[in-house]
Protein backbone atom coordinates (compact mmCIF):
# COMPACT_ATOMS: atom_id res chain seq x y z
CA UNK A 1 0.00 0.00 0.00
CA UNK A 2 1.02 3.41 -0.98
CA UNK A 3 1.68 5.58 1.90
CA UNK A 4 -0.19 8.92 0.66
CA UNK A 5 -0.47 10.97 4.22
CA UNK A 6 0.41 14.51 2.30
CA UNK A 7 -2.64 13.57 0.06
CA UNK A 8 -5.25 13.04 2.70
CA UNK A 9 -8.05 15.67 2.27
CA UNK A 10 -7.67 16.91 5.30
CA UNK A 11 -4.31 17.48 5.21
CA UNK A 12 -5.25 19.45 1.83
CA UNK A 13 -7.77 21.30 3.60
CA UNK A 14 -6.95 21.99 7.05
CA UNK A 15 -10.06 22.33 9.36
CA UNK A 16 -13.92 22.67 7.55
CA UNK A 17 -15.62 24.12 9.95
CA UNK A 18 -19.22 22.56 8.58
CA UNK A 19 -18.10 19.35 10.14
CA UNK A 20 -17.54 19.75 13.77
CA UNK A 21 -21.28 19.36 14.82
CA UNK A 22 -21.82 16.06 13.02
CA UNK A 23 -21.91 13.76 16.12
CA UNK A 24 -24.18 16.19 18.51
CA UNK A 25 -26.46 16.86 15.25
CA UNK A 26 -26.59 12.75 14.38
CA UNK A 27 -27.16 12.32 17.78
CA UNK A 28 -30.54 15.41 18.51
CA UNK A 29 -31.93 12.78 14.96
CA UNK A 30 -33.11 15.70 12.69
CA UNK A 31 -33.58 15.17 9.40
CA UNK A 32 -31.44 17.07 7.54
CA UNK A 33 -33.61 20.34 5.33
CA UNK A 34 -33.98 20.95 1.67
CA UNK A 35 -32.73 24.32 2.00
CA UNK A 36 -30.93 25.79 -1.19
CA UNK A 37 -27.30 24.90 -0.72
CA UNK A 38 -24.43 27.03 -2.23
CA UNK A 39 -20.64 26.32 -3.68
CA UNK A 40 -19.59 26.21 -0.25
CA UNK A 41 -22.20 23.35 0.82
CA UNK A 42 -20.93 21.45 -2.29
CA UNK A 43 -16.87 21.97 -1.46
CA UNK A 44 -18.02 20.44 2.00
CA UNK A 45 -19.75 17.56 0.76
CA UNK A 46 -16.95 16.36 -1.40
CA UNK A 47 -15.15 16.63 1.72
CA UNK A 48 -17.31 14.10 3.83
CA UNK A 49 -17.13 11.88 0.71
CA UNK A 50 -13.47 12.11 0.70
CA UNK A 51 -13.27 11.57 4.46
CA UNK A 52 -15.54 8.91 4.31
CA UNK A 53 -13.56 7.07 1.61
CA UNK A 54 -10.75 7.39 3.52
CA UNK A 55 -12.16 5.53 6.46
CA UNK A 56 -13.33 3.06 4.34
CA UNK A 57 -10.73 2.38 2.20
CA UNK A 58 -9.50 -0.76 3.38
CA UNK A 59 -12.73 -1.92 3.35
CA UNK A 60 -13.68 -1.03 -0.45
CA UNK A 61 -10.34 -2.47 -1.62
CA UNK A 62 -11.04 -6.07 0.14
CA UNK A 63 -14.66 -6.02 -1.54
CA UNK A 64 -12.84 -4.95 -4.82
CA UNK A 65 -10.74 -8.27 -4.26
CA UNK A 66 -13.44 -10.34 -3.74
CA UNK A 67 -14.63 -9.85 -6.93
CA UNK A 68 -12.41 -6.94 -9.04
CA UNK A 69 -9.11 -6.43 -8.98
CA UNK A 70 -8.47 -4.76 -5.80
CA UNK A 71 -7.72 -1.37 -6.68
CA UNK A 72 -11.11 0.59 -5.87
CA UNK A 73 -10.25 2.02 -2.37
CA UNK A 74 -6.90 3.29 -3.69
CA UNK A 75 -8.35 4.70 -6.55
CA UNK A 76 -11.28 6.32 -4.96
CA UNK A 77 -9.13 7.63 -2.52
CA UNK A 78 -6.51 9.41 -4.62
CA UNK A 79 -9.49 10.75 -7.08
CA UNK A 80 -11.08 12.62 -4.29
CA UNK A 81 -8.10 13.87 -2.27
CA UNK A 82 -7.07 15.49 -5.70
CA UNK A 83 -10.93 16.59 -6.21
CA UNK A 84 -11.07 18.17 -2.90
CA UNK A 85 -7.90 19.99 -3.23
CA UNK A 86 -8.56 21.40 -7.04
CA UNK A 87 -11.58 22.85 -5.57
CA UNK A 88 -10.38 24.01 -2.71
CA UNK A 89 -7.62 25.66 -4.46
CA UNK A 90 -9.76 27.18 -7.50
CA UNK A 91 -13.41 27.64 -5.40
CA UNK A 92 -15.56 27.62 -8.19
CA UNK A 93 -18.29 30.32 -7.54
CA UNK A 94 -21.54 28.14 -8.13
CA UNK A 95 -22.75 24.09 -6.76
CA UNK A 96 -22.32 23.61 -10.66
CA UNK A 97 -18.88 24.13 -11.04
CA UNK A 98 -17.86 23.04 -7.81
CA UNK A 99 -18.94 19.18 -9.40
CA UNK A 100 -17.71 20.33 -13.26
CA UNK A 101 -14.01 20.17 -11.66
CA UNK A 102 -14.73 17.56 -8.99
CA UNK A 103 -15.43 15.54 -12.12
CA UNK A 104 -13.22 16.33 -14.30
CA UNK A 105 -10.22 15.73 -11.52
CA UNK A 106 -11.86 12.32 -10.94
CA UNK A 107 -12.10 11.20 -14.57
CA UNK A 108 -7.78 12.10 -15.22
CA UNK A 109 -6.27 11.36 -11.79
CA UNK A 110 -8.28 7.57 -11.11
CA UNK A 111 -6.97 5.36 -13.12
CA UNK A 112 -9.52 3.07 -13.01
CA UNK A 113 -12.97 2.30 -14.22
CA UNK A 114 -14.26 4.45 -11.35
CA UNK A 115 -12.55 7.37 -12.84
CA UNK A 116 -14.48 7.97 -15.74
CA UNK A 117 -18.02 6.32 -13.88
CA UNK A 118 -17.96 9.22 -10.98
CA UNK A 119 -15.86 11.69 -13.06
CA UNK A 120 -19.16 11.24 -15.41
CA UNK A 121 -21.96 11.13 -12.87
CA UNK A 122 -20.41 14.19 -10.96
CA UNK A 123 -19.70 16.57 -14.03
CA UNK A 124 -22.82 15.66 -15.82
CA UNK A 125 -24.94 16.44 -12.34
CA UNK A 126 -22.73 19.68 -12.12
CA UNK A 127 -23.90 20.83 -16.07
CA UNK A 128 -27.53 20.13 -15.24
CA UNK A 129 -26.80 22.69 -12.23
CA UNK A 130 -25.72 25.13 -14.81
CA UNK A 131 -24.72 28.03 -12.99
CA UNK A 132 -27.41 28.31 -10.05
CA UNK A 133 -26.09 30.26 -7.24
CA UNK A 134 -27.55 27.65 -4.82
CA UNK A 135 -29.80 24.71 -5.55
CA UNK A 136 -32.74 22.94 -3.42
CA UNK A 137 -33.33 19.71 -2.77
CA UNK A 138 -35.71 18.91 -6.15
CA UNK A 139 -33.11 20.43 -8.15
CA UNK A 140 -30.24 18.77 -7.10
CA UNK A 141 -32.54 15.85 -7.38
CA UNK A 142 -33.46 16.26 -10.91
CA UNK A 143 -29.88 17.19 -11.76
CA UNK A 144 -28.69 13.62 -10.22
CA UNK A 145 -30.69 12.12 -12.13
CA UNK A 146 -29.14 13.02 -15.28
CA UNK A 147 -26.01 12.32 -13.28
CA UNK A 148 -27.13 8.68 -12.79
CA UNK A 149 -29.06 8.52 -16.39
CA UNK A 150 -25.08 9.45 -17.89
CA UNK A 151 -23.81 7.18 -15.92
CA UNK A 152 -25.86 3.88 -17.31
CA UNK A 153 -25.37 5.04 -20.16
CA UNK A 154 -21.66 4.95 -19.90
CA UNK A 155 -21.37 1.61 -18.25
CA UNK A 156 -24.24 0.16 -20.48
CA UNK A 157 -25.33 -1.01 -17.20
CA UNK A 158 -29.70 -1.54 -15.79
CA UNK A 159 -30.52 -1.66 -12.39
CA UNK A 160 -29.75 -5.49 -10.88
CA UNK A 161 -26.45 -5.69 -12.81
CA UNK A 162 -24.63 -5.12 -9.30
CA UNK A 163 -22.99 -2.03 -9.99
CA UNK A 164 -23.11 1.46 -8.26
CA UNK A 165 -26.36 1.95 -10.45
CA UNK A 166 -27.98 -0.65 -7.37
CA UNK A 167 -27.32 2.19 -4.83
CA UNK A 168 -27.78 5.55 -6.82
CA UNK A 169 -31.24 4.27 -8.76
CA UNK A 170 -32.83 3.80 -5.35
CA UNK A 171 -31.56 6.70 -3.05
CA UNK A 172 -32.78 8.91 -6.18
CA UNK A 173 -35.83 7.77 -5.98
CA UNK A 174 -36.01 8.01 -2.01
CA UNK A 175 -34.88 11.66 -2.58
CA UNK A 176 -38.13 12.68 -2.59
CA UNK A 177 -38.55 12.01 1.21
CA UNK A 178 -35.31 13.79 1.97
CA UNK A 179 -31.66 13.04 2.44
CA UNK A 180 -32.03 10.58 5.55
CA UNK A 181 -33.93 8.62 3.71
CA UNK A 182 -31.62 8.61 -0.13
CA UNK A 183 -29.00 7.72 2.49
CA UNK A 184 -30.89 4.64 4.13
CA UNK A 185 -32.14 3.69 0.55
CA UNK A 186 -28.43 3.69 -0.91
CA UNK A 187 -27.10 1.54 2.05
CA UNK A 188 -29.96 -0.85 1.50
CA UNK A 189 -29.16 -1.07 -2.39
CA UNK A 190 -25.47 -1.64 -1.42
CA UNK A 191 -25.91 -4.66 0.52
CA UNK A 192 -29.01 -5.97 -1.70
CA UNK A 193 -25.87 -6.43 -4.54
CA UNK A 194 -24.83 -9.03 -2.34
CA UNK A 195 -26.76 -12.13 -3.96
CA UNK A 196 -26.76 -10.33 -7.64
CA UNK A 197 -24.81 -12.09 -10.06
CA UNK A 198 -22.54 -9.62 -11.83
CA UNK A 199 -23.34 -8.63 -15.31
CA UNK A 200 -20.79 -5.75 -16.12
CA UNK A 201 -16.85 -5.08 -15.74
CA UNK A 202 -14.60 -7.62 -14.42
CA UNK A 203 -16.70 -9.15 -12.40
CA UNK A 204 -18.98 -10.57 -14.77
CA UNK A 205 -15.85 -12.84 -15.87
CA UNK A 206 -16.34 -14.45 -12.69
CA UNK A 207 -20.31 -15.42 -13.59
CA UNK A 208 -21.84 -17.33 -10.56
CA UNK A 209 -18.96 -17.06 -8.75
CA UNK A 210 -19.70 -12.92 -8.08
CA UNK A 211 -22.37 -14.34 -6.01
CA UNK A 212 -22.22 -13.63 -2.38
CA UNK A 213 -20.35 -10.67 -2.47
CA UNK A 214 -20.88 -7.05 -1.98
CA UNK A 215 -20.51 -4.25 -5.09
CA UNK A 216 -17.74 -2.53 -4.05
CA UNK A 217 -18.97 0.10 -6.81
CA UNK A 218 -21.80 0.38 -5.22
CA UNK A 219 -20.70 0.54 -1.26
CA UNK A 220 -18.81 3.78 -2.37
CA UNK A 221 -21.66 5.31 -4.29
CA UNK A 222 -23.53 4.75 -1.28
CA UNK A 223 -20.95 6.35 0.45
CA UNK A 224 -22.03 10.16 -1.55
CA UNK A 225 -25.72 9.94 0.18
CA UNK A 226 -24.79 9.30 3.31
CA UNK A 227 -21.63 12.24 3.44
CA UNK A 228 -24.80 14.30 1.50
CA UNK A 229 -27.35 13.89 4.13
CA UNK A 230 -24.56 14.38 7.26
CA UNK A 231 -23.48 17.25 5.66
CA UNK A 232 -26.40 18.95 5.38
CA UNK A 233 -27.00 18.05 9.02
CA UNK A 234 -24.18 19.90 9.80
CA UNK A 235 -25.10 22.93 7.17
CA UNK A 236 -28.41 23.43 8.80
CA UNK A 237 -26.70 22.85 12.69
CA UNK A 238 -24.99 26.03 11.74
CA UNK A 239 -28.15 28.12 11.97
CA UNK A 240 -28.87 28.89 8.41
CA UNK A 241 -32.15 27.04 8.09
CA UNK A 242 -34.64 26.19 10.33
CA UNK B 1 4.13 20.78 -50.91
CA UNK B 2 2.86 18.81 -48.05
CA UNK B 3 0.86 15.55 -48.66
CA UNK B 4 -2.70 15.24 -47.40
CA UNK B 5 -2.69 14.59 -44.03
CA UNK B 6 -3.24 11.39 -42.65
CA UNK B 7 -5.95 9.80 -39.96
CA UNK B 8 -3.61 8.88 -36.78
CA UNK B 9 -4.15 6.06 -34.42
CA UNK B 10 -4.36 6.22 -31.01
CA UNK B 11 -3.99 2.78 -29.04
CA UNK B 12 -5.23 2.45 -25.39
CA UNK B 13 -4.46 -0.32 -23.24
CA UNK B 14 -4.33 -1.10 -19.80
CA UNK B 15 -1.09 -1.96 -20.26
CA UNK B 16 2.06 0.32 -21.41
CA UNK B 17 3.73 -3.04 -23.13
CA UNK B 18 0.60 -3.89 -24.76
CA UNK B 19 -0.13 -0.39 -26.15
CA UNK B 20 3.42 -0.46 -27.63
CA UNK B 21 3.50 -3.41 -28.46
CA UNK B 22 0.36 -3.40 -30.99
CA UNK B 23 1.30 -0.35 -32.48
CA UNK B 24 5.11 -1.69 -33.24
CA UNK B 25 3.22 -4.76 -34.67
CA UNK B 26 0.60 -3.14 -36.84
CA UNK B 27 3.48 -0.82 -38.02
CA UNK B 28 5.20 -3.99 -38.84
CA UNK B 29 2.50 -5.52 -40.20
CA UNK B 30 1.86 -2.63 -43.11
CA UNK B 31 5.41 -3.21 -44.00
CA UNK B 32 6.69 -0.33 -45.81
CA UNK B 33 3.28 1.12 -46.44
CA UNK B 34 2.43 2.58 -42.79
CA UNK B 35 2.81 6.19 -42.82
CA UNK B 36 -0.02 6.94 -40.85
CA UNK B 37 1.00 7.29 -36.92
CA UNK B 38 0.22 4.64 -34.40
CA UNK B 39 0.61 6.37 -30.98
CA UNK B 40 0.68 4.50 -27.81
CA UNK B 41 -1.57 5.29 -24.67
CA UNK B 42 -1.00 2.42 -22.00
CA UNK B 43 -1.31 1.92 -18.09
CA UNK B 44 -0.94 5.03 -16.09
CA UNK B 45 1.92 7.60 -16.01
CA UNK B 46 4.06 5.89 -13.49
CA UNK B 47 3.83 2.58 -15.55
CA UNK B 48 1.55 0.75 -13.45
CA UNK B 49 -1.75 -1.02 -15.09
CA UNK B 50 -4.60 1.01 -15.60
CA UNK B 51 -6.15 3.78 -17.46
CA UNK B 52 -5.07 7.63 -18.08
CA UNK B 53 -6.65 10.49 -19.30
CA UNK B 54 -3.93 12.42 -19.26
CA UNK B 55 -1.77 9.78 -21.45
CA UNK B 56 -4.50 9.59 -24.06
CA UNK B 57 -4.83 12.87 -24.53
CA UNK B 58 -1.14 13.65 -24.79
CA UNK B 59 -1.37 10.21 -27.30
CA UNK B 60 -3.91 12.19 -29.67
CA UNK B 61 -2.38 15.01 -30.17
CA UNK B 62 0.52 13.48 -31.29
CA UNK B 63 -1.48 11.44 -33.30
CA UNK B 64 -3.64 14.28 -35.00
CA UNK B 65 -2.52 15.52 -38.36
CA UNK B 66 -5.14 17.53 -39.20
CA UNK B 67 -7.41 14.91 -40.96
CA UNK B 68 -8.75 13.39 -36.92
CA UNK B 69 -7.72 10.82 -34.64
CA UNK B 70 -9.74 7.51 -34.04
CA UNK B 71 -8.77 5.62 -31.18
CA UNK B 72 -9.07 1.75 -30.20
CA UNK B 73 -9.36 0.53 -26.35
CA UNK B 74 -8.56 -2.70 -25.17
CA UNK B 75 -11.23 -2.81 -21.86
CA UNK B 76 -13.19 -1.46 -19.31
CA UNK B 77 -11.79 1.62 -17.55
CA UNK B 78 -9.53 2.01 -20.99
CA UNK B 79 -13.19 1.86 -23.22
CA UNK B 80 -14.65 4.04 -20.46
CA UNK B 81 -12.56 7.22 -19.94
CA UNK B 82 -12.02 6.95 -23.76
CA UNK B 83 -16.04 7.67 -24.47
CA UNK B 84 -15.86 10.03 -21.19
CA UNK B 85 -13.16 12.04 -22.79
CA UNK B 86 -15.40 11.44 -26.05
CA UNK B 87 -18.40 12.64 -24.61
CA UNK B 88 -17.72 15.77 -22.22
CA UNK B 89 -14.63 17.06 -22.45
CA UNK B 90 -12.28 18.87 -25.15
CA UNK B 91 -8.63 16.88 -24.21
CA UNK B 92 -9.55 15.19 -27.37
CA UNK B 93 -9.42 16.93 -30.58
CA UNK B 94 -12.07 17.56 -33.23
CA UNK B 95 -12.91 14.78 -35.26
CA UNK B 96 -11.42 12.34 -33.01
CA UNK B 97 -13.65 8.77 -32.55
CA UNK B 98 -13.67 5.53 -30.66
CA UNK B 99 -13.94 2.17 -32.78
CA UNK B 100 -15.80 -0.51 -31.69
CA UNK B 101 -13.37 -3.11 -32.65
CA UNK B 102 -11.26 -5.60 -31.53
CA UNK B 103 -8.02 -3.99 -30.26
CA UNK B 104 -4.82 -6.12 -32.81
CA UNK B 105 -6.39 -7.03 -35.36
CA UNK B 106 -8.39 -3.35 -35.44
CA UNK B 107 -5.13 -1.74 -34.69
CA UNK B 108 -3.60 -3.20 -38.26
CA UNK B 109 -6.71 -2.67 -40.40
CA UNK B 110 -7.10 0.62 -39.14
CA UNK B 111 -3.25 1.32 -39.73
CA UNK B 112 -3.21 0.47 -43.29
CA UNK B 113 -6.42 2.29 -44.04
CA UNK B 114 -5.46 5.28 -42.70
CA UNK B 115 -1.97 4.74 -44.48
CA UNK B 116 -3.81 4.78 -47.91
CA UNK B 117 -5.41 8.13 -47.03
CA UNK B 118 -9.04 7.34 -45.91
CA UNK B 119 -10.52 9.38 -43.59
CA UNK B 120 -12.07 8.56 -40.21
CA UNK B 121 -14.67 7.42 -41.03
CA UNK B 122 -13.50 4.86 -43.16
CA UNK B 123 -10.34 4.02 -40.57
CA UNK B 124 -12.93 3.55 -38.11
CA UNK B 125 -14.88 0.99 -40.08
CA UNK B 126 -11.98 -1.09 -41.18
CA UNK B 127 -11.06 -1.37 -37.74
CA UNK B 128 -14.73 -2.81 -37.47
CA UNK B 129 -14.68 -4.92 -39.64
CA UNK B 130 -12.02 -6.72 -37.97
CA UNK B 131 -14.83 -8.21 -36.11
CA UNK B 132 -16.08 -10.20 -38.77
CA UNK B 133 -13.32 -12.32 -39.41
CA UNK B 134 -13.96 -15.25 -38.08
CA UNK B 135 -11.17 -18.04 -36.78
CA UNK B 136 -12.88 -21.14 -36.47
Amino acid sequence: MVGRAGRHPRAALGTVSGFVGEQRDMRDGREPTGAPRDAAFFRHWLTAVAEAVEEEADRLTELDSAIGDADHGTNMRRGLAAAVSAVEEERPPTPGAVLVLAGRTLVSTVGGASGPLYGTLLRRTGKALDDAPEVDLGELAGALRTGVDAVARLGGATAGDKTMLDALLPALDALGDGLDAAARAAEKGAGDTVPMRARKGRASYLGERSIGHQDPGATSSALLFTALARTARAADGEGGTP
Amino acid sequence: MTAQPQVGLVLVSHSREVAESVARLATGLAAGGATAPAVAAGGTPDGGLGTSAELIADAARRADRGAGVVLLADLGSAVLTVRTLLADGDELPPGARLADAPFVEGAVAALVTASAGADAAAVAAAAEEAYTYRKT
